[in-house]
């Protein structure tokens, strides 16, 4: 071949395959193959549950979410009662799940970052004992620790008549949950979340403006103090100056009874703890890697910048660090939520038992399944979109 | 300078061999320097460790009392353990044959033992580091295994006797859940995140959604879809057992955790291996089996242990379409009146905790030792 010849093929097609050998043409023949057997799959089973359906006389479709559900629930966040819906049962499962997820994720996030911490200090004893929570909350089974908390610690306590009362009689414990005072809230108390509402907004407006001075003057303005400041005074001033529209019912303890106060029930009690503790662990050790991964020259350059330890922490280490957790920290806060559904073992009316109670009244497997996925999987869909935008926040900004 | 002359100092008295080395200081060395160091570094680091110390005070004492000095060591029956605030040991033994098989015949115990048996020598030799055949050892367990306990604790076959799985129970059925998703998975596994890696947008369109599907949504309901949906799926004729109901669960459920675990290792294989592949003129198929693959699937062996560590502690969960795995049978041992003291419940959740813990403590350290194997080279 010569270099004329060459020359004459570059920007020409490529050389002829045979039509057997073409990758695009397998390409297109396996994908093909792939896809008959996936529609055949589904078309059967969907032909089969059809089939099965009909022979059982079960009716297909939503129509049953509006009947009469039957049954009670233990706790509910919206008014409900057994002459309810099933749609509204579902909702309050729902509710239920959010509740605990969300409690516990802030929880376990706030516990788990201390844990982190623990497992690098440089006090053997606390080294230690978080090693050890850590290695043996991770290796038992979570329901068998919801288990635990239920029916060996929780059931054991007293009968209402004899509750513990702790913080001097404000908070009892007993078999049927724990029993703190209840706020009651006036009209006038949308007025301290319009006043927490406007702390906020100043504390942005301290920080875009100290910002900018710094850029323009090197001067630097406390703007974490002054918020914080912010956000306890302007309530504060505002509850007494509304008359203080917070008022709290306390609980009684009666003859025979507890009357009073509000209760939560024991297996909300019991799911909390499990969860948090259990993914606290996880995330303990998702925040002590996250730590070590930021190399040593980083603090050693901050300090030989003149950064003191605390600037160094917050400047250097933690948003460096902040990168490398965030991925599995998401992971972690799905896990909470979708291990919620454990609920079923101690009986907290969750989505999931709720779900399960709706089904095992009225049959209609498919559309109850359906539902409970399509929930979950919006549920993990909505974290995860949230943690990848602010792990884009935070992610190393690259060419 | 030159002319400056090097001049002894008139000295009266030089010493002609080192001075006798003195000891540490003991503030800097020994046991009073390490508690100095390490418990009272600074004021906090004090507070901390006295706090520490409460916290301890609080938890060995009782613990202690609890599992020794106030347990009962032997009797037949509740009286025994009723007078004892502790640990009811004989309640263990009476129904550690329980915990462990479940309503299994008496007799055909020796199934389960010896396909344990045959198990662990598999599993040993696949994971043992540097050993020789460990690709022999693991293929054995992957698919030859599972074929001979299947007739092992089935029956049906070579002369032993059907056992149904209805009467399968306690560590069988939680091992037997937790095995089954390991070998359906791996391969499973596999092919999705070599899927999700495909230029071919169809297969990879459908991997990624198997794979986001099963990871979005808990196993608890996984669990539920299979019981109450499976059934409805399949021909009247053939509605799926219990614990087959299950098994499909798991494995599907494990596959799309697999999936992730194997694309991690095929992430961190550099192209150029694959690109030596093809300069040799190797197709896709023998480029992934021959080059890619054996090298992924080595890395991603603490991931793969990890992922059964994972599935072992989930097999508690099949308790939801009825099945009587370990934590199930420790939760029906409660009832029973023979042993029913206040204390009982105390004894049967700190063995299955213990039971649990080691298993899968002594698995992490198993992947852990060979995260660090395979991190050399890579560490600052």
């Amino acid at each position: 071949m010569t270099l004329v010849d060459q020359a004459a093929r570059v920007g020409q097609a490529p050389p002829k395959v045979a039509f057997l050998n073409n990758p695009k043409v397998r390409g297109i023949f396996w994908q093909a193959l792939l896809l008959v057997f996936v529609v055949f799959i589904v078309w059967g089973a969907a032909s089969n549950a059809y089939e099965n359906l009909r022979a059982q006389n079960i009716a297909s479709g939503f129509g049953f979410l509006d009947n009469q559900a039957n049954f009670a629930l233990s706790q509910s966040l919206i008014p409900y009662t057994e002459t309810n819906s099933y749609g509204r049962a579902f909702i309050v499962g729902l509710l239920n799940t959010l509740l605990v997820a969300i409690i516990g994720i802030a929880a376990a996030s706030v516990i788990g970052f201390f844990v982190g911490l623990a497992r690098l200090a440089k006090n053997v004893l606390v080294r230690q004992l978080a090693t050890w929570y850590v290695e043996f909350i991770r290796n038992v089974p979570l329901v068998l620790q919801l288990v635990f908390w239920y029916t060996a610690v929780l059931q054991p306590l007293p009968n209402p008549r004899d509750s513990i009362a702790l913080f001097g009689g404000e908070v009892f414990l007993n078999n049927r949950g724990v029993v703190m005072p209840k706020p009651i809230f006036a009209d006038a108390a949308i007025w301290l979340v319009a006043a927490f509402a406007a702390a906020l907004v100043i504390g942005f407006i301290v920080k875009r403006w100290s910002a900018q001075r710094q850029a323009a003057t090197g001067q630097t303005f406390p703007v974490g103090w002054t918020t914080l400041g912010l956000l306890i005074a302007l309530p504060t001033i505002a509850f007494y100056a509304l008359g203080q529209p917070i008022s709290f019912e306390h609980p009684q303890l009666g003859r025979f009874n507890l009357s009073g106060g509000l209760r939560i029930i024991p297996e909300f009690v019991a799911l909390l703890l499990g969860l948090v503790l259990y993914t606290a662990a996880f995330i303990g050790e998702i925040v002590r890697a996250g730590i070590q991964a930021v190399h040593r020259g980083q603090t050693e350059a901050a300090s030989a910048l003149g950064l003191r330890s605390g600037h160094t922490t917050r400047f250097v280490v933690i948003p460096q660090a902040l990168r490398v957790i965030i991925p599995p920290l998401t992971s972690q806060f799905l896990n909470l939520t979708k291990n919620s559904t454990l609920a079923v073992a101690i009986g907290y009316p969750d989505l999931f038992l709720v779900t399960n109670t709706i089904n095992n009244q009225t049959g209609q497997a498919i559309e109850t399944v359906g539902m409970i996925m399509a929930t979950y999987l919006f549920l993990s869909l909505l974290t995860s979109g949230f943690m990848n935008w602010y792990n884009q926040r935070v992610a190393l900004v690259e060419r | 300078m030159s002319d400056v002359s090097v001049r002894t100092p008139a000295v009266a008295w030089v010493r002609t061999e080192q001075a006798p080395v003195l000891a540490a200081p003991s503030t800097l060395v020994g046991p009073i320097a390490w508690v100095r160091t390490n418990l009272l570094g600074s004021i906090p680091s004090t507070v901390l460790t006295l706090v520490c110390a409460w916290l301890l005070f609080l938890l060995i004492p009782p613990m202690w009392k609890f599992l020794v000095t106030s347990a009962t060591y032997t009797g037949a029956e509740r009286t025994a353990c009723l007078p004892n605030p502790g640990m009811c040991y004989p309640y263990l033994a009476d129904n550690f044959q329980f915990f462990m098989y479940g309503f299994y015949p008496v007799i055909e115990r020796w199934r389960p033992n010896f396909a344990l048996i045959l198990g662990m020598i598999g599993v040993v030799g696949a994971l043992w580091p540097d050993f020789r055949y460990r690709g022999q050892f693991a293929l054995y367990f992957l698919l030859v295994f599972p074929i001979i306990a299947f007739v092992l604790l089935y029956g049906g076959a070579l002369g032993l006797a059907v056992v149904p799985t209805d009467q399968w129970g306690g560590v069988i059925v939680t091992l037997v859940v937790a095995v089954t998703g390991i070998v359906f998975s791996l391969p499973l596994g596999i092919a999705l995140a070599l899927g999700r890696r495909s230029k071919l947008p169809v297969v990879k369109f459908f991997s990624i959604t198997f794979i986001e599907f099963w990871r979005g949504v808990p196993l608890v309901t996984v669990l539920f879809m299979a019981s109450v949906m499976l059934p409805l799926f399949v021909p009247q004729a053939y509605s799926p057992d219990k614990l087959l109901r299950a098994l499909v669960a798991v494995a599907l459920f494990a596959s799309a955790y697999m999936a992730e675990v194997v694309r991690g290792g095929l992430q961190a294989i550099p192209k150029g291996q694959t690109e030596g592949a093809q300069a040799l003129g190797m197709p896709y198929w023998q480029t992934t089996a021959f080059i890619i693959l054996p090298q992924a699937l080595k890395l991603v062996i603490p991931g793969i242990v990890n992922t059964f560590i994972g599935l072992f502690k989930d097999t508690s969960l099949v308790f939801i379409v009825g099945l009587v795995d370990f934590l199930k049978a420790v939760d029906m041992s409660l009832v029973n009146p023979v042993w029913a003291t206040p204390w009982t419940r105390y004894s049967g959740y700190f063995f299955a905790s213990l039971f649990y813990f080691l298993c899968c403590w002594g698995m992490s350290l198993y992947s852990r030792n060979m995260e660090e194997r395979l991190a050399t080279g890579h560490k600052r």
